[in-house]
């Protein structure tokens, strides 16, 4: 990737053009936009976005973050796993650190377990081939980003007949889940801005129902800033115009019927679960995925002895509230004090993707503060001395 | 401006309740270091903030004393000598894996990290030592050449090591080797230069690319199955130091060199011991183009990536350019530039102003992308 090609999308001037053509399209009027993916959120908070956006749009965060739907009662899964005598565990970076109820994989790791962390599942898929002794197991999180090279995997496994490989699928739906928030009737949104890389994978059509049934207008946008905003203006557009469509900003990816080939990967290997439970929204019928019948032998869940227990959230933990956007991170009780990113409660607070890092992190709730208490212009004449 | 429209508070919240939460919150990333853990994980390794709380949990109330206090990289030793001489001592232990990387290998960074520690508190390095703990098994092959490198490192930044020390344990028990060096420098500076001096106005120096040490080891442990042509920066950075010291003299406040945790850890450290804010412009940060791609593939940000070979130095504005070119003019300093302000509020954070033109925090480093860095 080349800097020149980041740069394009992250230009000043370009910004405050659309910036302004999304305060005129939408006269001032309060919009309450849901950015789906946890992607967008951080690009959100990592650019700064909302300094640059018109006030009277709002953006809410969505439940894309894979680490922080992930029920607490999968992460004692996780732990009971990788605690097994002769386990190599291997994990995305994130979901080290994903408190359990009894502490994360991180401090499983510190008291003996061998967890390692791994950038993809192929590279687990190595270590069982370097390991042929030991039980290589891939915790796999994701929504239907990542669900394919899971799939890809398990194939490869099967094909070269690697019997100590297996994995501990946790793969998500996004749908399902924009249906839970579309029926709660906490909150009120003007429409969506639809993820970038589950749509590259499953493509347009799943979200007609969101335009068809419920008139919300939904663009599909890339992870750049300038993506972001021009998604924005896009769904600005459609409601000025009083339409609600499922329009594509990210088309130098995304393709309207999505990617075949990755699809067929999935479904070779795994099938719907009757129900699984995600932090925050409770049980949702038909929103995860399990590995096939066929692939048995890889599938962790039957291979070692999984609690399976349901744990209930921390008291004080409002996850569920942030993961639906009705409320904002800061508002949460433990948001900052108890919780914050080295000594997590909440899974919104451990990965890059979950809103209240974001929040947290790039300190979008001290220049709100800062803002209001101390009454700063716009936060930029902070930088007259540059 | 109204608070309330500013805030836009969910729909149960108060107001001020929000107000008061958010100020709790401020407080907290402020100031407290709390260590909450029961055993020491990999992220206590990684200088950002699990760090700070082991130290200033276990080690800062256990050994207490006035030269230990400031927590600057090296202490300050008022030896009486003829009543003047003035010795900053530091060291440094070193357990980076793997020991060979692009650019040097465990011995280069054994010397300049040492050599480092203490140019940035003003001094003149002088001598060190070279404690090696060896795991059984161990080519020696590979040690005669760490070795080589440290004598060659050593010769090049005129210091001499003086004394050392080797131990070996069964197979199994160190990964290979691991190095400790201690380190003599005479300080050259009338008044020591520590983290505490930041003042409002002041400019923030950067002499080049940031994040190529942190790159390069992770390219050299094949964590990435991409090609990058990205070797470490590690150098001795006393005589950049001393070109600034001599052309900026007291108008330098404070200098570091930003290993782990990267510039974000060591530009707050800087913003929380002298009490202001940090402002810096995202634009003015060099990185390589290689550096920042695989930053942007990782999710990592170059910011918090470790390296080895660079100077921060914190100046008065009136010697700020004259401090900067003299960086210009050393060999390790062509790309140095000026990536920010030091403002009086709000103190102890430190800001970046986006690409985009927005703004955010930039906090120090939490967890670790990549352990044993140096």
């Amino acid at each position: 990737m080349s800097m020149k090609f980041v740069d394009e999308y992250r230009d000043a001037d370009l910004a405050k053009q659309i910036s302004a053509e999304i305060a005129r399209l939408s006269g001032g009027q309060p919009l309450k936009l849901m950015e789906v993916c946890g992607g967008h959120t951080h690009t959100i908070y990592k650019h700064g976005i909302e300094d640059v956006l018109p006030r009277n749009i709002d953006l809410v965060h969505g439940p894309g973050c894979p680490v922080c739907v992930l029920p607490m009662g999968r992460i004692d899964d996780a732990h009971a796993i990788a605690r097994t005598d002769g386990v190599i565990f291997t994990t995305f970076g994130d979901m080290m650190r994903v408190p359990g109820s009894r502490g994360s994989l991180l401090d499983a790791k510190a008291e003996g377990a061998d967890v390692r962390f791994v950038y993809s599942p192929l590279d687990a898929l190595k270590l069982a081939r370097q390991h042929p002794d030991r039980q290589v197991v891939f915790f796999a999180i994701g929504f239907e980003t990542t669900a394919p090279s899971t799939a890809v995997t398990l194939l490869r496994a099967r094909a070269e007949g690697i019997k100590n490989f297996s994995v501990f699928c946790n793969h998500v739906m996004i749908i399902p889940a924009i249906k839970a928030i579309l029926d709660s009737p906490d909150l009120r949104l003007d429409g969506f801005i639809g993820p970038g890389h589950v749509s590259m994978v499953i493509g347009m059509r799943p979200y007609q129902f969101i335009a068809r049934d419920h008139h919300k207008p939904v663009v599909i946008s890339g992870f750049e800033p300038l993506d972001i905003m021009q998604s924005i203006y896009m769904i600005v557009k459609q409601i000025s115009e009083g339409r609600a469509a499922v329009e594509n900003q990210y088309m130098r990816v995304v393709r309207p019927e999505g990617n075949v080939k990755a699809l067929e990967a999935m479904a070779r290997t795994m099938e719907l679960r009757p129900f699984f439970e995600w932090r925050g929204l409770g049980f949702i019928t038909h929103s995860a995925l399990k590995l096939r019948p066929e692939f048995a032998d890889w599938d962790a869940e039957l291979r070692f002895a999984v609690p399976g227990l349901r744990v209930a959230d921390p008291k004080a933990c409002q996850c569920g509230e942030v993961l639906k956007g009705v409320i904002k991170p800061w508002e949460c009780k433990v948001f900052g004090t108890a919780c914050t990113p080295e000594t997590p409660i909440g899974t919104c607070m451990v990965s890059p993707e979950g809103a209240c890092a974001a929040y947290y992190n790039y300190g979008r709730f001290s220049m709100a503060a800062e803002r209001g208490q101390l009454n700063l212009q716009p936060i930029a004449g902070a930088w007259q001395t540059f | 401006m109204d608070t309330r429209e500013v805030i836009k508070p969910g729909l149960h919240m108060d107001v001020d309740v929000v107000l008061q939460k958010i100020e709790r919150a401020r407080q907290a990333r402020r100031h407290k270091f709390y260590l909450r853990d029961e055993k020491i994980t990999l992220s206590h390794g990684s200088g950002g903030k699990a760090t700070h709380n082991l130290i200033e949990g276990v080690f800062a109330p256990a050994f207490t004393n006035p030269l230990l206090d400031p927590m600057d990289d090296s202490a300050l030793l008022d030896m009486g000598l003829n009543g003047s001489t003035r010795l900053a001592f530091t060291t440094d232990t070193y357990v980076v894996s793997p020991l060979f990387f692009p650019g040097g290998n465990i011995g280069h960074l054994a010397v300049h990290g040492t050599v480092n520690d203490l140019a940035v508190a003003g001094a003149e390095p002088r001598f060190l030592s070279a404690g090696f703990i060896l795991e059984e098994g161990f080519p020696i092959a590979d040690l005669r050449q760490i070795v080589s490198s440290m004598a060659e490192a050593a010769s090049a930044a005129g210091v001499h090591i003086v004394t050392g020390d080797t131990k070996v344990v069964q197979r199994g028990k160190a990964d290979g080797l691991f190095i400790n060096t201690a380190g003599v420098g005479v300080l050259r500076t009338p008044r020591p230069l520590s983290g505490a001096n930041a003042q409002p106005g002041d400019k923030v120096l950067l002499s080049g690319y940031v994040g190529d040490h942190g790159i390069a080891i992770m390219v050299a442990r094949e964590a990435l199955d991409i090609e990058l042509d990205v070797v470490s920066d590690t150098a001795p950075l006393h005589e950049l130091v001393a070109a600034v010291l001599a052309v900026a003299g007291e108008g330098v406040h404070c200098l570091k060199d930003p290993t782990r945790g990267g510039v974000a850890t060591a530009l707050n450290e800087i913003a929380l011991t002298s009490a202001v804010a940090i402002a810096l412009d995202e634009h003015a940060v060099p990185v390589r183009p290689a550096v920042r791609g695989a930053c942007e593939l990782l999710g990592l940000d170059p910011l918090t990536i470790a390296n080895e070979g660079k100077l921060l130095a914190i100046v008065a504005p009136e010697v700020a350019d004259a401090a900067l070119a003299a960086m210009r003019a050393h060999p390790l300093g062509h790309n140095a530039t000026i990536i920010g302000t030091v403002q009086a509020e709000p103190a102890a954070m430190v800001f970046l102003r986006t690409e985009i033109g927005g703004t955010r925090v930039l906090d120090m480093l939490v967890g670790d992308p990549l352990p044993r860095i140096c």
